[in-house]
Order: structure tokens, then C-alpha cells, then sequence
């Protein structure tokens, strides 16, 4: 069993024997013609040729991938038409009486050669069309069939890097991964391969190339990027059960996709996603989502070396904003503090931290730190359907507090002509049994409330959450903490504000009935939960005992 | 001659695509389009140069339009420019 690591640009898993993608090489050698008008023609009849392939593939991609990916096929029939192109390949077969197989293949790399060397990956990774587009001319100079790969089971093919033409033209059937050694994320068939939704891995090195043989059996992991020849039984069955999983999910997006989540009576409820970074809106949009129930806004802080300002953080959250196209985004002002430690904050060592400066406990004591990110929030709020949380909060006066910073901030904005939204929706969490005891007075204060089941269990049941030896005290389930939801969903519905919940046990679907009936309205769980919730929301009659 | 001013919104600059769809619409006119940014310039018609000149989000291009009905090319490039770069 030996491993390679390259670049998984499609998650999913596939198991099966290896193909290994045997281009024709095609050699070409410098001729001396006498009859350059002959060599033009030729010239002239294997670029028609060359158009007429191409009109067929983008037809294929057309078909198999969208418009949008076919368009490339529509680039390389420009490409193959392009002046400049033509005009070097002429005036070569013209003034140095050369085949005109060698003229194209010296253009080519001419031309490739120029993308390759700007300063742009976008640009650099058009070399490969270039050349892809050349190779075809000289293939239909020299009138040999096109690669097609022929093989009864579908197989993974391994390449060392594949055009997007090879990779439009390859039976979807058969093929049930692309390894290839080189390649980058940019190129057109990392992307073609997302699409056609078969697993790909790039970029995983010349020596897996020597290694592999066809009718080797292979394990390819898009989500992590390894490709495990010679998987011994057990990464054979780990591999399989993860394929049958994702098969499971993309049976569910089939069933679910644009579908509402109401339950069998009619209720509507929301099923939304966490996620800890801006590269997470990908596997939201993925999961068909119905928005962002929590953004954790730590990782700007954690991943700096030094406080995020307010137009760095504003970038991104206007990015996620905007990502989501008008959907909610709840974001979650920092929570640092107990378990997520940042140096330059310089924060005292504390005895107990769960108990201590933490989340809007930090922000209150340094209003110059929340004020920024409230900056950046509120400018963002222009750009789509903001919603901002504030995480553990036990008091009145804290909420007091914080909803006077946001009328200063909003005011300074306004002041300063900068647009926000005055939709903008303002929530708490409910975290700490406190809150919940009192959501009465908290309710009419705010827009929504959103429980952290982690922390409140924690805080309810007084475990410490990072402690496995008490993992048997620590019951998910357990009454006391089912009982503060309910009081705080009752609450919140008295003021007619929703709740929802977007700690881990909203993604228990054993427990979702029990959250319906208490009358939560939204469920934010991990993307990679969110169809299994939706589904089960859809199953649940709440109208019958 | 007409010459007019355009700064690229589009995040990816002229990339494959609209220099694709650029490239077309300057074929569908009947004046010369050139297109240049600093010391670089290209015919608009040119697919290849037009993405050899690097052209990202934020450059401003310069646009000469010469010839033919210079006044509906110039229409016809601002609004292509507009809805797609």
C-alpha cells in the first residue's frame, strides 16, 4: 500500500482499477516541402477538421457539463481560428518551406510558452489550451484518431495531466476518478471534473505515474487529495462505506434540491449551515442550504497575527453576503477566550477561562476591538441579508450594552454617509442557563435568539466539555437542558421573535421532532448535515401525538 | 477616430471568456478596434493577444475605435464593455 498526496479538486471517493491514459505521441519532425501551397491547404483542411471535433465536444460538454463549461470548447475553435496564431503558422511553413505539423507544433509552444510565462495562474494555466488546441491540428494533419479510451468497467484513469478536450471526450460511464500527476486548480479540467461530479485529484507528482500499471486497484479521495495504491482490505472498506455515504447524500440533494422544508402538516422550518471560514460557502451552496445560521467570525482572529481591521474583516463578510445571494447570514460577533486562545490579544491566564473573559465578556471590556468588527459588520450589511449574534450573554444589561454600541456605530456610519442595512437583524445566543431564565426580558429586546447547545449543556449540567472522563455525566439529552430551550422558545414566541438552534444537537435527528413541537424555527447544523435534517424534517406530522 | 476609456470591473480581468465574446462582437463591426493597456495594445479581434495582455480587475483599457461607422462601433464596445467586463 504506498500513498500519494495531490490535490482533491472534487470531494468524493472512488475504488477500482486503474487505467493508466496512454496518449499518442505524436512525433514531430521538421520537413523540408517544396509545395508550401500544398502545405497551406493541408493547413487550411486539418484546421476545419480540427473546428468540426470541437463543435462535437462542445456539443458533448454542452450536454454533460452546462453551458457555462462548455464555453472553453467554444475559446479553443477562436483559438484555432486566431490570427496571430495562423499568421505565425503561415509565414512559418512560407518562409522556411517547413511541414506544417512542425509549424503548428512551434507556434503552439510559442504561444504556450507566452501564457506560461505571465504573472497571472488564471493565464499561465491557458498554456494547456494552447497546446491542447495544437495537438489537434497536427493530430488531423497527420490523420490519426483521437485518444479515446476503451474499456468495459469503469476504471480511474491516471494521466500525467489530461486537456479538457480528453477529459470532455472520455465516457462519464466509465471513468470513476481523474489522478492526475500535474494540473492545478485552475485548469479547465479540475474544473470540468467538479462538474461532471467524478472525484479528482491533481497535482500528485511524476512518481506515482512510474508506479502505476493498468488494472492496478486504486483508492482516489477528492475530499482529501491521497491516492492509495495497492489499498490493503481495510482502506478498501473504510473507502467504500465514505462512497456509499456521499452516494446517500447525493441521492437526498436529488430528492430535496429546491424543495421547501415543511413538515408533513405544513410547517415551515429553516435549515440552515455553520461554517468557520469564508472557504465554507462552497460546501453550503453544495448542500443546498437555506443560509448561514452561524458564521464563527474566530477565524479571522485566530488565523491573524494581529487584529483583523475593519476593512479586512469588512471584505470578507461582504464576500459571504454576497456569496449567498440575498440568504440569510447569521454572523457571530468574536468568541474567543476559554478553549480558542489568540497571543496577541495578550489575555491573563485564567483559573477556570469557560468561566471567564470570553466571547462579549471580552468585547464589553474592550469596545475598541467590538466596535471595529460592528463597523465591518454593519458596512457589510449593505450587501445582502445580515444577521449578527452575540454569544454569551447572562444579563440584561450586557444586551443594554451591546445594542447602544450598535445605535453609536450605526450612527457614525449614517454620519459619515456610509450605506447599511436597517434591516439588519440583531440576536443573542442562548448559552448559559442565565439567559434562558430570563428570555423573557430578553426577547423583546432583540430579533432572534439562537441556542449553543454545547455551552448550555456544558453550563447546565456543569461539565466541562473538553474532559472525555465525564462524557457519561454529560448527557446531550438530558432534561434540564431541553427544559431551557423550551422556556427560551416560549419566550421568544411571546414577542413574536423566531429561535432556532445551531449547536451540535441540532444536527441530532433523533431530537428534531422534539425541537419542532417546542416550537424551534430554524436548525443550523454542519453543511455536510443539513440534507439528512432537511429529509428528516420532511418526514415529521406534528399534527398527530 | 473615436477613443474612449474603460476600467474592468470583473473580478477574473479579460480572461478566455469575454475576450472570447469581445473578440466576436469586434469581428460583428465593420470599423478597427484596438484595444491597449500601458505600453501593450491588440486588435480587439485578436483572441489570443487580447488575453496576452494581462488585463485584470481594476486596469483601464483605452479604446480606439477607427473607420466604418465609428459612432455605432463605439456604442456597440461601451455597451459590451459595460454588461460584461
Amino acid at each position: 500500500m504506498t500513498t500519494y498526496k495531490g490535490k482533491g479538486v472534487y470531494g468524493a471517493v472512488a475504488v477500482g482499477k486503474i487505467s493508466v491514459f496512454k496518449r499518442q505521441d505524436v512525433q514531430v519532425k521538421r520537413e523540408k516541402v517544396e509545395n508550401t501551397d500544398n502545405e497551406l491547404k493541408r493547413l487550411e483542411d486539418a484546421k476545419a477538421a480540427a473546428i468540426t471535433q470541437l463543435g462535437e465536444i462542445y456539443e458533448k460538454a454542452l450536454k454533460e457539463v452546462g453551458e457555462a463549461n462548455a464555453a472553453i470548447f467554444d475559446i479553443h475553435m477562436m483559438m484555432v481560428e486566431d490570427e496571430d496564431y495562423n499568421d505565425a503558422i503561415v509565414e512559418m511553413i512560407t518562409s522556411q518551406n517547413v511541414n506544417a505539423e512542425y509549424a503548428v507544433a512551434i507556434t503552439g509552444d510559442n504561444f504556450a510558452e507566452m501564457f506560461a510565462a505571465m504573472d497571472d495562474a488564471y493565464m499561465q494555466a491557458r498554456s494547456a489550451d494552447v497546446r491542447d488546441i495544437s495537438n489537434r491540428i497536427i493530430n488531423c494533419l497527420m490523420s490519426s484518431v483521437t485518444n479515446e479510451e476503451k474499456s468495459n468497467e469503469p476504471v480511474i484513469i491516471c494521466a500525467d495531466d489530461l486537456a479538457p478536450s480528453e477529459t470532455v471526450s472520455l465516457d462519464k460511464d466509465k471513468v470513476l476518478a481523474f489522478v492526475t500527476a500535474h494540473g492545478s486548480s485552475n485548469s479547465h479540467t479540475a474544473i470540468l471534473a467538479r462538474n461532471m461530479n467524478i472525484p479528482a485529484i491533481i497535482g500528485v507528482g511524476e512518481e506515482f505515474l512510474s508506479a502505476v500499471k493498468d488494472g492496478d486497484i486504486a483508492v482516489a479521495n477528492g475530499f482529501t487529495g491521497e491516492f492509495i495504491l495497492d489499498p490493503d482490505a481495510e482502506t478498501i472498506e473504510a473507502a467504500e462505506m465514505k462512497r456509499a455515504e456521499e452516494q446517500e447524500k447525493k441521492e437526498l440533494l436529488q430528492k430535496l434540491k429546491g424543495k421547501e422544508n415543511i413538515t408533513l402538516d405544513g410547517r415551515k422550518i429553516n435549515v440552515y449551515a455553520n461554517i468557520g471560514s469564508a472557504d465554507n460557502i462552497g460546501a453550503v451552496l453544495l448542500n443546498d442550504a437555506g443560509g448561514i445560521g452561524l458564521f464563527r467570525s474566530e477565524f479571522l482572529y485566530l488565523e491573524n497575527s494581529d487584529y483583523p481591521t475593519e476593512d479586512e474583516q469588512f471584505k470578507i463578510y461582504k464576500r459571504v453576503l454576497e456569496s449567498m445571494a440575498g440568504k440569510k447570514v447569521i454572523i457571530r460577533t468574536l468568541d474567543i477566550g476559554a478553549d480558542k486562545q489568540c497571543d496577541y490579544f495578550n489575555m491573563p491566564k485564567e483559573e477556570n477561562p469557560a468561566l471567564g473573559i470570553r466571547a462579549i465578556r471580552l468585547c464589553l471590556n474592550r469596545p475598541e476591538i467590538f466596535r471595529t468588527q460592528l463597523r465591518a459588520l454593519f458596512r457589510a450589511s449593505a450587501f445582502g441579508n445580515l444577521g449578527i449574534m452575540f454569544p454569551m450573554i447572562a444579563n440584561v444589561w450586557e444586551l443594554e450594552e451591546i445594542l447602544a454600541v450598535c445605535e453609536s456605530v450605526k450612527a457614525e456610519l449614517k454620519k459619515d454617509s456610509i450605506e447599511y442595512s436597517e434591516e439588519t437583524e440583531l440576536g443573542i445566543m442562548i448559552e448559559t442557563p442565565a439567559a434562558a431564565l430570563i428570555s423573557h426580558k430578553l426577547a423583546p429586546m432583540v430579533d432572534f435568539f439562537s441556542v449553543g447547545t454545547n455551552d448550555l449543556t456544558q453550563y447546565t449540567l456543569a461539565c466541562d466539555r473538553q474532559n472525555p472522563d465525564i462524557d457519561r455525566f454529560c448527557d446531550t439529552h438530558h432534561e434540564a437542558v431541553i427544559k431551557l430551550i423550551e422556556m427560551a422558545a416560549e419566550s421568544a414566541h411571546r414577542y413574536g421573535k423566531w429561535i432556532g438552534i445551531c449547536g451540535e444537537l441540532a444536527a441530532d435527528t433523533t431530537l428534531t421532532e422534539t425541537f419542532l413541537r417546542i416550537g424551534i424555527d430554524e436548525l443550523s447544523v454542519s453543511p455536510s448535515f443539513v440534507l439528512k435534517v432537511r429529509d428528516t424534517v420532511r418526514s415529521i406530522d406534528l399534527s398527530k401525538n | 477616430m473615436k477613443t474612449f476609456t474603460y476600467t474592468i470591473k470583473d473580478e477574473l480581468g479579460i480572461h478566455a471568456r469575454p475576450a472570447g465574446m469581445l473578440a466576436k462582437t469586434a469581428k460583428a463591426l465593420d470599423s478597427e478596434i484596438i484595444i491597449a493597456k500601458d505600453d501593450k495594445s491588440a486588435a480587439a479581434t485578436k483572441l489570443m493577444a487580447l488575453m496576452g495582455m494581462g488585463v485584470k480587475c481594476g486596469d483601464t483599457i483605452t479604446v480606439t475605435v477607427n473607420g466604418g461607422n465609428e459612432e455605432a462601433s463605439e456604442k456597440a464596445m461601451k455597451e459590451f464593455l459595460e454588461a460584461n467586463l
